[in-house]
């Protein structure tokens, strides 16, 4: 079957990358048609957070992304809970699962990502989950609510994801088991010792870690359940759960075919664009410019999809834009503790400088090459961290005030008159009638 | 647009504008209670950066391209139609501090004991932003931008 009327715009994805893109298209193009496809059966919402509604359980409303009222407001048609599973760039069309031809004129691809899913004895017994989306939360939720005693899970690969699972486990009693391979829990996002302070507080709460160490084998002893984990030095864990969170990869099944430039993820250039005509690529699956790095690379976080899918939409619709470029970037608060990173969060050589500042349990680091930044991570106390990540966004030569940006006084006053200047409205235009006071300031009440 | 201007020239680093800040946003609206007493802590939504003889009172700008809103992770942050804030859902606002992040100001700011982000309104229920009108050397102007403009 094959849909006659063409769509203007045709966004597979409902989420950061796909609203993004369908709000800044509405900026340009009021009434054009706009079609999102996804497979998840649910209105947009913040994927994040599906480790509140584990731990909770969260009311789903308040997973909500946009409000309720969102896609008729802005005339958006969805088909929630159909599969893409092939795009012809030729044709300008694509195929559903369930037999449909949808045809376009712009095509966006916010397909987003996928759990690594690794090849292991046991990964198809039941209690082994992943960890990505509302429908895996709900999974386990389905599945610790038929336990009564205390249930026992290993958490396989101890990156975001894990983590983030983690800590919902633990609010649900869960006795929770975390192996990760390299030698510190979140390695790929923050430096040993801001990992320090998460992995203390993860030990703290009661979680179990093992660094180093890989998950060789998931047991059963009752068939078809899972009993254990075998890691790679014979240890056995016993459990009644899995949690395999060894990473994500971008999801590129609809494009396997199509002749679209692919590296890791689909390679787009900085208007989002991507080696076909009309189609464009943003958030997880896209592999899109590095401002740190100066290359294009996956840097899988929210915010960048978000704006990836902006900058996107408004090409889409005719409004040429830019992408100014994203980088890896986290804001973390599991367990209480605050931690922000972006960039490199370890010099791979030493042709880059580092400065570190420590002090009444805050700690903060920044990381220098040829007087720009390319790295930070904040721990304990992340405010005014914004402030370093578009000094570096924005490629500032910091040589001449370097020591500053980790000082325990850091502000925005640190930096060089005209940074600041440019950054803070300090005059209002001419000819504005300002106002600095009511008739007399209130008297203050002090005491009882 | 209201907006909040700062003549730093002016501005002598005296706080005030901070405790009047604190005040409002406490529940007591007692000063020493707020600063002593209330738990959890009232917050500041604004803050008073010092180096040298430089000092800045520095709040949300309510920036025309906020890049808070676009990388807020629940969709908490938004732009109010009416007042042209950017303003945050305490609802749906987790405290994650991804917006804290990307601010050029640096400017959300995190309430740790209730999870959530808290940021300057621009005090929506008084007359004037309460920092504007109790500085006492006029360093904070207040004015209505676009509506002078045009
Ligand atoms: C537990 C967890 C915690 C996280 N925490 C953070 C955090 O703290 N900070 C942060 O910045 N990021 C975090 N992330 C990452 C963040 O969620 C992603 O970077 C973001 O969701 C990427 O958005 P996207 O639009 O690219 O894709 P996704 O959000 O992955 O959305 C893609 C959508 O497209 C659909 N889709 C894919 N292929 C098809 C198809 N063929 N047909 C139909 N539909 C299809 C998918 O089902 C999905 O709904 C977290 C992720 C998880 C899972
Ligand atoms: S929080 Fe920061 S980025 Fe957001 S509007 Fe205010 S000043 Fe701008
Ligand atoms: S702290 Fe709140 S407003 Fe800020 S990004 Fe997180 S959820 Fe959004």
């Amino acid at each position: 079957m094959v849909a006659t009327r063409k769509i203007k715009y045709l966004i597979i994805g409902n989420s950061a990358g796909g609203i993004g893109a369908a709000e800044a298209i509405r900026e340009v193009d009021k009434a054009g048609a706009i079609t999102i496809v996804s497979d998840e059966p649910y209105p947009t919402y913040s994927r994040p957070l599906i480790s509140e509604y584990l731990a909770h359980p969260y009311p789903v409303e308040k997973m909500v992304y946009r409000q309720s009222d969102f896609y008729e407001k802005n005339k958006i048609k969805t088909l929630l809970g159909e599969k893409v599973i092939q795009v012809n760039p030729d044709k300008h069309t694509v195929k559903l699962e369930n037999g449909t031809t949808l045809v376009w004129q712009k095509l966006l691809l916010a397909t987003g990502g996928t759990p690594i899913f690794p090849e292991m004895e046991g990964n198809r017994l039941k209690g082994v989950f992943t960890f990505n989306k509302l429908d895996d939360a709900r999974a386990i939720d389905g599945f610790l609510n038929q336990y009564r005693n205390r249930v026992r899970a290993v958490v396989i690969g101890g990156g975001l994801i894990g983590v983030s699972v983690t800590e919902a486990l633990l609010r649900r009693g869960v006795e929770v088991t975390v192996v990760e391979m390299k030698d510190w829990v979140l390695n790929t996002i923050l430096d040993e010792e801001a990992a320090d302070f998460e992995a203390q507080a993860l030990v703290h709460a009661g979680t179990n870690i093992i660094t180093g160490h890989t998950a060789e084998k998931i047991n059963s002893y009752l068939p078809g359940e899972v009993s254990g984990v075998t890691l790679d030095d014979g240890r056995v864990l016993s459990c009644q759960m899995a949690i395999i969170a060894i990473g994500v990869q971008s999801r590129l099944e609809v494009v396997a075919e199509s002749g679209i430039k692919i590296n890791r993820g689909i390679v787009v250039d900085r208007r989002m664009a991507t080696s076909a005509p009309d189609i464009y690529a943003c958030g997880d699956v896209a592999e899109a410019f590095d401002f740190v790095y100066g290359v294009n690379r996956l840097t899988p976080v929210w915010p960048n999809a978000y704006e990836g899918g902006r900058v996107a939409g408004l090409n889409m619709a005719g409004k040429p834009a830019k992408y100014q470029g994203g980088t890896a970037m986290n804001a973390l608060k599991y367990f209480g503790v605050y931690i922000a990173s972006a960039g490199l969060v370890t010099p791979p050589d030493d042709s880059y400088q580092t400065l570190i500042n420590r002090y009444d349990g805050i700690y903060r680091k920044v990381i220098i090459k040829k007087g720009k930044l390319a790295g930070l991570v904040f721990a304990g106390d992340i405010e005014k961290s914004g402030i370093v990540y578009n000094l570096m966004k924005d490629g500032v030569d910091v040589s001449s005030f370097k020591e500053a940006l980790v000082a325990d006084d850091f502000g925005l006053a640190s930096l060089p008159e005209s940074i600041w200047k440019d950054r803070l409205e300090s005059s209002p235009p001419e000819g504005v009638p300002v106002i600095t006071s009511i008739e007399k300031p209130e008297e203050l009440v002090i005491g009882d | 647009m209201k907006k909040v201007y700062i003549k730093e020239d002016v501005c002598i680093g005296c706080g005030l504008c901070e405790v009047y800040c604190r005040l409002k946003h406490s529940r007591s609206k007692d000063l020493v209670k707020a600063y002593k007493k209330e738990t959890p802590r009232p917050l500041s939504r604004l803050r008073v950066d010092e180096s040298g003889i430089v000092s800045l009172s520095v709040r949300c700008q309510h920036c025309d391209d906020a890049p808070c809103i676009g990388a807020c992770l629940t969709g908490a942050l938004s732009r109010d139609p009416s007042t042209s804030l950017v303003i945050v859902d305490e609802e749906r606002c987790i405290g994650c501090g991804t917006c804290t992040l990307v601010c050029p100001l640096g400017i959300p700011k995190l309430d740790t004991a209730q999870k959530k982000m808290v940021k300057c309104d621009l005090c929506q229920d008084e007359e004037i932003p309460v920092c504007v009108a109790n500085c006492p050397n006029e360093a904070l102007l207040y004015a209505e931008v676009e509506e002078a403009l045009t």
